[in-house]
């Protein structure tokens, strides 16, 4: 378990900058998660730290010293790969053994064989142990790879959107597994994922890339509530958040330009008149789309309420938050 | 109607599909038949026209193939003690006796020592070379690629010349070395060029996972690359095989003594009164095993998609 510190690293792939002078810490015992679109350098951040790609500049330290000239299995880093590789010549045993019987770890058979009965039953591919890696479905593969990390203790553990291909009970169940490794052995994750849930339940730290820069990082409280710019905002929050030009709902702040909603930020039966185009029952919640002038905007409403597609509703913002031209955010308006 | 599938060809195509491939299999088949059935004709047998299909079976051929026999006189032939062994009493039928064995033994392990020698070490230097090119930043990576294939595409028998000379020159001629080096030479280009599409087709997350579980780039390559490229191996090696085991024109040229593989030696086999056919076809019958069996030992590797699907792509 050990701090993670990048110091203005950048990395090019040819005339792509895939990160550019990135710097952050991340705290030994720490749950970080990267959000950030597709091309944002999530996943290359996970390759530099893990010693899979070398950077064009900066530094990168783990545990205070650093390691920019250690080859992958000296970082002693664990990584799980967005396309799960596993070993397709290994039984699914042999996969989960395979980092323990390195010549950097070397433990002793006995000890092996308990380690990866362990994480079969957590991971439950206990009765898959004997089957080829390709004999599995997806998600089992997924499972596994994950595994393979679980079975170590490194310095930090990689993760590159590890629950994405499998489907809502597992994903749920293994966020919880995730979080209880994360808290009962203080390991320090670097955790990349689209998923909003497992950014916000977690996280102790969210990080937020843009175009290989970080640009907001904090807990996942002040990247919701205090986000910096309209970008970030956008990243979290289901449904997601709505822009409108400043002057919607009436005077705006000096120099904003537009205003972000959150569900939370419309108060609904004042102010100004809107139509509700469309009402989604989702179960626990239900969400409105509604219309105002131009605009359209998204909602939640009450569970059970009464309201139909063509009704006419009130609404007002509720302390929104304001952006400039540039998407940046208007602090204290 | 009778359900059909869409997928599933109808009773009638595949009736047509067998036949075909039955009648291809004889065309293809019937000389190696017929060479094997040479192999056990008795000599008059063997170039009496019509062909006989029938006929009855003798190992003279494979007799006459194994030794060198010398012909005495019928009364001198009635003095001596009684045959010992089936084959000297075949030989006598003959008016023969066995004068010793012939080179044919030692003609065909020089064959085994060169063909494995050099499948050995094409397959070696092929799988290290494409596992580089395929893998790391080579500088002119695409002109070696190129250059290494250009070998190829001028006819071996261009060269023989200065290779002869230069054979000679550096006391390679008529050496197992010699020819080794040589049939490697050839065959490096199409074990290089091979192998570096089926590593190609190996994903690089493999390496990097073995790298992150703390393993280093060659043991990476040992533990994770070879197993899966042994497909690709497998099949590299069976070509490197058959050409290094059938090479006639380099083998007759640069060896007679000592490295002389089985090609040059077979046609050389001389009966009484002219060709000896039912002992050249028992040496060509017995030359073909080997490539045989190796090729339905690795039989299992040729078949693809062992890796398949464990990627996610």
């Amino acid at each position: 378990m050990a701090e993670v510190r990048l110091t203005g690293v950048s990395k090019a792939f040819g005339a792509t900058k895939a990160v550019s002078a990135m710097t952050m810490t991340i705290p030994d015992g720490a749950f970080v998660v990267l959000l950030g679109p597709t091309g944002a350098g999530k996943t290359t951040t996970l390759r530099l730290i893990a010693g899979l790609e070398r950077p064009d500049q900066g530094d990168i330290a783990i545990g205070g010293a650093s390691v920019l000239h250690d080859t992958p299995a000296q970082r002693d880093v664990a990584m799980v790969f967005q396309q799960y590789s596993l070993y397709p010549h290994l039984s699914v045993r042999d996969n989960l053994a395979f980092p323990l019987r390195s010549p950097v770890i070397n433990m002793p058979e006995a000890e092996i064989a308990k380690r990866v009965e362990e994480v079969a039953k957590v991971l439950r591919i206990a009765h898959k142990l004997d089957n080829k890696a390709t004999q599995l479905s997806g998600g089992e593969m997924q499972r596994v790879s994950i595994g393979r990390a679980l079975v170590r203790q490194p310095r930090i553990y990689l993760m590159d959107e590890p629950l994405s291909s499998l489907d809502a009970k597992l994903r749920s169940d293994l966020r919880i597994e995730l979080k209880r490794i994360h808290a009962d052995l203080g390991a320090t994750f670097l955790y990349v994922t689209h998923d909003q849930i497992e950014a916000m339940t977690m996280a102790t730290h969210v990080g937020v890339l843009d175009q290989g820069r970080i640009v907001q990082f904090g807990t996942p409280r002040e990247i919701y509530e205090d986000p910096v710019s309209a970008y970030v905002a956008s990243r979290l929050g289901q449904p997601r958040i709505n822009m409108l030009p400043a002057d919607a709902f009436g005077p705006a702040p000096a120099g904003a330009t537009s205003i972000g909603l959150r569900p939370e930020h419309i108060l609904q039966g004042e102010g100004r008149p809107a139509t509700v185009r469309r009402v989604e029952r989702l179960g626990d919640q239900t969400r409105l789309l509604l219309v105002l002038g131009p605009h359209e905007l998204i909602t939640l409403a009450d569970p059970h309420t009464p309201l139909s597609a063509g009704d006419a509703i009130a609404i007002r913002p509720l302390s929104p938050l304001w952006f400039d031209a540039d998407g940046h955010r208007i602090q204290g308006a | 109607m009778s359900a059909y599938s869409i997928t599933e060809p109808s009773r009638r195509a595949k009736l047509v599909a067998g036949v075909l491939v039955c009648l291809y299999a004889f065309i293809t088949l019937l000389p190696l038949l017929w060479i094997i059935s040479t192999g056990f004709k008795s000599g008059p047998d063997s170039i009496s026209y019509p062909p006989k299909v029938i006929f009855e079976p003798s190992l003279e051929g494979y007799v006459n193939l194994f030794t060198t026999r010398t012909r005495i006189a019928p009364e001198a032939l009635a003095e001596l003690p009684p045959p010992e062994t089936f084959y000297d009493k075949i030989v006598r039928e003959r008016d023969m006796v066995i004068a010793g064995p012939s080179r044919f033994g030692e003609r065909f392990m020089n064959s085994v020592i060169i063909g494995f020698g050099s499948t050995f070490l094409s397959i070696f230097l092929g799988t290290l070379a494409a596992y580089a090119f395929s893998r790391f930043k080579v500088p002119l990576k695409d002109d070696l690629l190129f250059f290494i294939l250009s070998t190829r595409m001028m006819p071996p028998i261009a060269v023989a010349i200065p290779i002869f000379l230069m054979y000679r020159e550096l006391g390679l001629s008529d050496t197992h070395l010699g020819m080794i080096l040589l049939y490697t030479g050839v065959n490096i280009s199409l074990a290089v060029w091979l192998l570096k599409g089926f590593i190609d087709e190996i994903p690089r997350e493999y390496e990097e996972a073995a790298l992150i579980d703390g393993y280093t780039r060659f043991q990476a390559f040992r533990k994770v690359v070879l197993p899966q490229a042994a497909t690709g191996i497998a099949s590299t090696a069976i070509f490197c095989l058959i050409f290094a085991w059938n090479e006639y024109a380099f083998a007759v040229l640069l060896t007679s003594g000592t490295a002389q593989t089985a090609p040059p030696f077979i046609p050389t086999i001389i009966g009484v009164g002219g060709q000896d056919w039912p002992a050249v076809a028992a040496g060509a019958t017995i030359f073909l095993l080997p490539v045989m069996i190796f090729t339905i030992l690795l039989r299992k590797h040729l078949l693809r998609g062992i890796t398949f699907g464990a990627v996610r792509k």
